[in-house]
Formats: C-alpha cells, structure tokens, sequence
C-alpha cells in the first residue's frame, strides 16, 4: 500500500505579520515557519494506518515550497513517514491552490497511490481548495474535513464533520483523498530517537521547474492589514490594578457584578 | 452579471446561510437564480430561478452527485459566477465544480473590494487578501454572515425541476450523527468564561473554570482546547459547538478565529483577555485586557471574591 501526505509549511500564527515591498504576500524576513496545524493529523492518520497494517504501507511525505520546508519534511518523517520529497519552488507562495492542486497531481500521477492525505486547509491562507483539486485532477473519490478515520480492506470508513457538532458518516474506496480536520486524532511529537532515525531517511529533491506548471486562476492583488473597527477599550499594566480596573467597568457597564 | 447561488439543504430543513448569498448577490446588483437539492415542496422565499433536484431521489448529502446537479444547473443559466456559503457544504463542492469548470475558486469571501476583487481573511484574520479570478467564471464561497438580509426574505421562485440521472457514486453517505447532548447547556447560560490555547495546558483550565464559578457562570472552550481533549466538547463554542448569547463573555486566551467569534458576538458584553495586543479577539471585544491570562485571571477571581 502506498500512501501520500501532502503538507505545508506556514508562518507562526502567533506572529506579527507584515505585507511585503511587492504589497501582495507576507514579508517573510522575520517570520518563524512551522507544519500547517492540519497537515500534521494528516501525517498523524498515515502514521497510526501503517500502525494498524503493521509496517505494510509506505508513506511518502511531499512538500512544496522554499529550502526551509525541509525542516517541515524532517518533522513529518521523525513522525513516522518513510520518505520525503521537496519540490524546491521559492515563488510557492505565489501560486494559487489550482497550481499547488496541478503540480501534486503531476507528482502523483504515475505513482499509484492508495491514499492521499491532506490537512483541510492551511492556516495562513486557508482555502480548503488543494486536497479536493488534487481527487478532481487524480479522477479519485474525496472526503473532506475529517474528524473519523478507520480502513479495512480498501474501504475507508469516515466522519466528517459538519455544522453544530453534527457529522456525516461515509465510506469511500481507494485509492481515495481524505483531507483532516483539527481533532481527528493526537498528532504524536517526533521522539528523539526518531528525529534522530529521520536525518537518515531520504528526501528527495526536485526543482519545480521539472513540472510543467500550469497558468494560475486567480492572482493575490493586494495583501494588507483589514482596518480596525476600533474593538473596544483597550487595558493594560499590573494585573492587581487591571483586576481592580476591570471589575469597575463591570460593575457600570453591566448587570452581572454589584 | 449573473450568480447561481448554490443553497443548502440539511435534515428537513433550508440553511438559513442560503439567504446570505441572496444578500451577497444582491450586494453585487447581480441578476440571480439557485439550485437547490430538497425535498418537493422544499420552496426558499425568494424570487427569480430556482433550479431544484429532489433530495428524496438523489440523498441530501452526495458530493458527486450534487456536482452533476449544479453543472447542470450551471449548463442552463451560464453564471459568471456560482456562489456557495463557506460550510462543509460548500468548501466540500467548490473545488469540485472549479475543477470541472476550469474555473478560479475564491475561499471565504468577506467582502468586494472597490475594484472587484475579493477579500478574503488570511492569517487567522490578522490580514486580508484582495483576489482576483482570472478566468471567465468564478467559483465563491462567501463566509457566513459577511453579507445578511436587511430585510425578511420575500418572494416567489420561477420553479425549475432538475432530474439528473444518478450514477453510480463512490462515496456512500451512511447518514448524519447528531451532536452529543450531554454536558452543558451553553445557550442559557448568562455567563460564560471561556478557556483557549493561551491557557497553555490541561491543569490550567481549572483557573479558568474557577472563574466561571465565581462569576456565577460556566464554563466554556475554543476548539483547540476541545480539541487537545483538556476539555469535554459539550463545552465548546463556535460554529462547530454551541452558538451562545450571554450578558458577558468572558475569552480568555482565545486568539479569536472566524469559527469562535460567529459563536460568541451575540453576546451583551465581552471581555477579552490576551497577551497578544493584535489578537482579533480585540475586533469584537468590549475590553481587550492585555495580560497573560495565568496571572491576570487568578487576579480577577481574587478580585471578585472579595
């Protein structure tokens, strides 16, 4: 069984962001990069599937992006994945999710894999668009935004999730898609035993520009900081004078406290 | 120019996010039409087309078989633009009909920029992105509530039948789970004071929920907590748990993602407590106090009890 798991590096969410000189993507100068929270549940359920097949699945971890997803592809393998592959494109951030979608189905077109896993979205841009491109161009059947996994022989068993705690029980064939919501099992953290097995397994590098990559559908035009509504008060200081401050203001702006 | 908005139907009853694409539609001086899978019967108020496939014959969830219906929706109206809401619905159908158009797809549309272009949140909602499709026609998805009725719905739809053929589908729709209903009944509530990831780990949710006791109210969570299992689901607020309108809410924490916020901003009050000065919690809150929540909250309990 060959599995895929499709993940990207995004900036620290916790981060001050600010546009870049072209005024249409992040200035990355001095931005931290971590794994797209989603895309490690998908690392996860590929992780505990080759568990349960004991040791049978391959998994195979691909990344697009600059030199510094490396470092993303390192976490996913001391995870537990086999094998990486970069595909080295420092204009990544620049491409639509139907570009990122084309070049994922050009590296996997050929390759047979029983299983593609993707986070729901990214955290940064947040389109939900790539996994589900990625089973349209492949001709695979997809279920998105997962939050139950189990597999029996080729036959997924999922649950996914829907508005007001409400899910969708499904089940779909390999070779298939699935893209993982938040929840849908415990991302493990690499061991050090297994960063230290990672740095020996093999990532292999390949410039975008063996691709052909097709032509975007939609252009960032502008990237920029949404104007403050204003919020409301803003308080700061020692937290023994904002307890007291805090507690006036509820006393006269609200019923709860007398 | 011409929208197909692309409604949505659930167990028994029309979303009422499909208005908010009538809103957005109408926001653009669109001409419009939906389609729609329900029951017969099943009538949106609102006036123009209406292209319906019957649920009973084709299930109310089936990603492709849904797709068929809407391209053949988009084969008698040739839209320039198909409009979704941003729900599992809608994100889960998108990419599919993008796909098969050959169209641009623009997720979570929050606004129309002067120019044209789409705005849409980006980074947790620190910043916005303006897009813009290059491509004859345009797939949206529109984020809840960015665009509402000002009025009551009203009108009358021109009904269209739509009998798409069913083929055979590779995924099977085994049917819906309800959401648990155990635990806390966070809707009532007056007071809610809710933990997020700012709280840093598990045994830190107790400083929270002391809060919570001593304010008379109870306790609630953002997904990530929920999430890491620190606290039961039954607690959770946002679009994936409850929706909740107290007299004063409490976030502490909490970053404030679109998810969370479209669960609390019915609320009369809310207070936000957070290190970071940036947090989009601070968009929505009353007072934004600046501070680590595991000094300052122990300080406000304190505070309170006294």
């Amino acid at each position: 069984m060959k599995i895929l798991v499709c993940i990207k590096q995004v900036p620290d969410m916790e981060s001050r962001f600010r546009v870049s000189s072209s005024g249409n993507w992040l200035e990355e100068s001095d931005l931290a990069f971590r794994l797209n929270e989603y895309d490690e549940y998908a690392v996860e359920q590929a992780v505990q599937l080759k568990e349960q097949l004991g040791d049978i699945p391959e998994i195979t971890v691909l990344s697009i992006g600059p030199d510094r997803v490396g470092e993303s592809i390192r976490k996913a393998l001391a995870m537990g994945c086999d094998r990486g592959v970069h595909i080295r494109d420092p204009e990544s951030s620049r491409k639509d999710p139907w570009q990122i979608a084309s070049l994922i189905a050009s590296f996997a077109g050929d390759k047979e894999f029983d299983l593609i896993l993707t986070g729901m979205q990214s955290q940064d841009r947040g389109s939900a668009q790539v996994g589900i491109m990625v089973s349209e161009i492949l001709g695979y059947p997809c279920a998105s935004t997962l939050v139950g996994f189990s597999y029996d022989n080729g036959i997924i068993s999922a649950r996914r999730e829907l508005e007001g705690g409400t899910k969708a029980v499904v089940r779909l064939r390999t070779p298939a898609v699935v893209t993982c919501q938040l929840g849908l099992n415990v991302p493990r953290y690499p061991t050090l035993p297994n960063i230290m097995k990672a740095k020996k397994k093999e990532i292999l590098s390949v410039p975008v520009a063996d691709f052909s990559v097709v032509d975007g559908h939609a252009t960032t035009l502008r990237l920029y900081q949404p104007a403050k509504k204003g919020g409301g008060l803003v308080i700061e200081g020692e937290v023994n004078d904002l307890a007291d401050r805090l507690v006036g203001i509820l006393k006269q702006k609200t019923m709860v406290l007398r | 120019m011409k929208v197909l908005l692309v409604g949505e139907y659930r167990e028994g009853k029309l979303r009422e996010e499909s208005y908010d694409l009538v809103a957005f539609a109408d926001a653009l001086g669109a001409q419009r039409s939906m389609v729609l899978v329900a029951p017969a019967g099943t009538v949106p108020t609102v006036d123009g087309t209406l292209y319906i496939a019957d649920a009973a014959q084709c299930g109310e969830y089936n990603p492709e078989h849904h797709k068929r219906i809407i391209l053949a929706a988009v084969e008698r109206e040739d839209p320039d633009c198909i409009a979704f809401v941003h729900s599992s619905y809608g994100w889960d159908l998108a990419p599919r009909l993008a796909v098969a158009l050959g169209a641009a797809q623009v997720s979570e549309v929050v606004a129309v920029a002067g120019d044209g272009a789409y705005e849409v949140n980006c980074c947790n909602a620190k910043l916005r992105r303006a897009v813009t499709p290059k491509t004859p026609r345009t797939i949206l998805t529109i984020q809840a509530g960015a665009f509402s009725l000002e009025r009551e719905p009203a009108g009358m739809p021109a009904i269209v039948p739509l009998d798409v053929p069913l083929e055979p589908d590779r995924i099977q729709f085994d049917g819906y789970e309800a959401a648990e209903k155990k635990g806390v009944d966070l809707g009532r509530a007056e007071i809610v004071v809710s933990a997020g990831r700012g709280v840093g780990k598990k045994e830190n949710v107790g400083v929270i929920a002391e809060l919570a006791k001593v304010l008379g109210g109870e306790l609630g969570a953002s997904r990530p907590v929920v999430d890491a299992k620190w606290v039961d689901h039954s607690h959770q607020v946002g679009t994936t748990g409850q929706v909740v309108s107290p007299k004063l809410y409490v976030a502490c924490g909490i970053s404030g993602a679109i998810q969370h916020v479209a669960g609390m901003k019915k609320a009369d009050f809310v207070v936000a407590i957070n290190k970071d000065r940036d947090a989009p919690i601070g968009e929505v809150a009353d007072v934004l106090v600046v501070a680590d929540v595991m000094q300052f909250v122990p300080a406000l309990t304190a505070r309170v009890m006294r």
